[in-house]
């Protein structure tokens, strides 16, 4: 077939064939494996908080999530309650049980909530629904919090679980698109584990965070009550990301916590 | 290789060493800077690139005679994008962990300048066979490198390989690092990286004189 391919119109037809061709292809693609991933998606919400309260399948170094073919049963089992609260400036409004969100918002279950959309909720001055998943670890109840921020390139995101006094008991952090080696080496377990027995608030209550220090001579960790862990190495940004979006978002959750003291004194 | 001919086994053996995408043609830095502070992401990375290249290139060839000139660099970008994005979509649905490990990468490989420097001098001109195999050559040559540059970052950065420690503990200071040894975290940054590149450049040409230019 001798056609001449220097010809403009050619050349246009040429484009909106390839456009046609590759669009159908990409979107028919997208949408027969949506379902899969949706699927695959929601079971790695289940994996992840389980993970922050310890259920996982971890060797010595490793991070091995519970199997996807057991993990909705465990979610079920071992988170007792999916509460949402309602806050808006820094207070909250209203605490939900998982069936009153659900039966508000179109059965939605409280673990699908997306932290991004709330987030931007919240930047346009409207109130946020922060979801909070009830567990146990070691005979103890620890409360589950998701949080989201910003790395490097992209989004990282994490859970964090605390007990009643807002101690860490165990995090899982993930990210969209940190570098290997650098940035992406906040989901390894020794940067995660660190965080555990960290401390949030100061003796008074005051809600300090924790800052991803430099230079704090203290690469075991030692010292949980200076609200400080060791950095990574190359991922200065990374790790004021992570200490970004758990001073932003667990913030939040501070009057619940609160409340919970009261209650039980 | 019995399989392929002399000039076709040429395709494969060439970029390996004395027309390396990456130390004789400097195609495809950027990555190699970015993803070699670890052996696995460089191994992963090669191995990506190996299938977009190959695929890519043989798409390329069979649509060659057809590619209007004015658009074949955006279109060549169209082909590799939807490969990618593809390969994406399918292992999100089926390899989900493998697919979290990739996602990374997936921005690299599109504008890894190897994959349009391969259409553009090869594929554009050749027939499929020859232009599968020229991918899987340059993809080689390209992991080669990735994979040399990664150890040394890897092992002298973080005293691992594939993240697993060989040198002994750098906290608990057995090992090499009870007699003083230290890592050189400086390995970790990218610059490590290229430092490295121009090492083995310098290597290759001061064993063969032929690659020098005057």
């Amino acid at each position: 077939m001798a056609v001449n391919t220097d010809k403009n119109s050619y050349t246009i037809l040429f484009a909106i064939a390839m456009v046609v061709v590759v669009g159908s292809l990409l979107a028919f693609t997208a949408s027969s494996l949506k379902p899969t991933i949706q699927e695959n998606e929601r079971m790695e919400k289940q994996q992840n908080i389980l993970y922050a309260i310890g259920i996982n399948e971890n060797g010595d170094n490793d991070i091995v999530f519970v199997g996807t073919d057991k993990v909705g049963d465990l979610f079920a089992s071992k988170i007792s309650e999916q509460l949402v609260l309602e806050s808006k400036d820094g207070k909250i409004l209203k605490v939900m049980s998982r069936q009153e969100y659900m039966d508000a918002n179109n059965n939605q279950e409280p673990y699908l909530i997306d932290v991004k959309k709330q987030q931007t909720r919240a930047k346009e001055g409207k109130s946020r629904f922060l979801p909070l998943f009830v567990g146990e670890k070691d005979g103890e109840t620890v409360y589950v919090a998701p949080i989201r921020g910003k790395g490097l390139w992209d989004a990282i995101w994490g859970y964090v679980a605390l007990d009643k006094d807002m101690v860490i008991q165990g995090v899982f952090f993930d990210h969209a698109g940190e570098t290997p080696g650098l940035g992406a080496n906040i989901k390894q377990r020794y940067f995660m584990d660190d965080f555990t027995g960290e401390h949030l608030l100061s003796d008074t209550g005051v809600f300090k965070g924790i800052t991803v220090a430099k230079g704090n001579n203290d690469p075991l960790n030692e010292r949980k009550e200076d609200f400080k862990v060791d950095a990574l190495a190359g991922a200065t940004i990374t790790g004021d990301g992570i200490a970004g979006m758990i001073k932003n978002d667990l913030k939040l959750y501070l009057p619940f916590f609160e409340n919970l003291k009261t209650q039980s004194n | 290789m019995g399989l392929l001919s002399k000039k076709d086994g040429k395709l494969i053996t060439d970029p390996l060493a004395d027309n390396n995408p990456i130390t004789i043609q400097v195609l495809g830095i950027c990555s190699a800077l970015a993803i070699t502070a670890e052996l696995k992401a460089s191994l992963v990375m090669g191995i990506a690139v190996l299938f977009v290249l190959g695929i890519g290139n043989v798409v390329i060839s069979l649509m060659r005679n057809i590619i209007p000139s004015k658009i074949r660099i955006i279109v060549q970008l169209i082909v590799v994008a939807t490969l990618v994005i593809i390969v994406d979509q399918v292992l999100k649905a089926f390899a989900y962990e493998l697919s979290k490990t990739l996602s990374v990468f997936i921005g690299l490989i599109i504008t890894n300048c190897i994959i349009m420097g391969r259409f553009e001098a090869f594929a554009l001109g050749n027939g499929p066979w020859k232009s599968f195999l020229d991918g899987i050559g340059n993809a080689l040559g390209y992991a080669v490198i990735l994979i040399i540059v990664g150890f040394f970052r890897e092992l002298l950065g973080s005293g691992t390989l594939f993240g697993i420690p060989v040198l002994g503990d750098a906290i608990e200071k057995t090992g090499v690092y009870s007699i003083g040894y230290e890592n050189n975290g400086f390995m970790l940054m990218p610059p490590m990286a290229l430092i490295i590149v121009g090492l083995i450049i310098w290597v290759q040409r001061s064993r063969n004189k032929a690659l020098i230019e005057d």
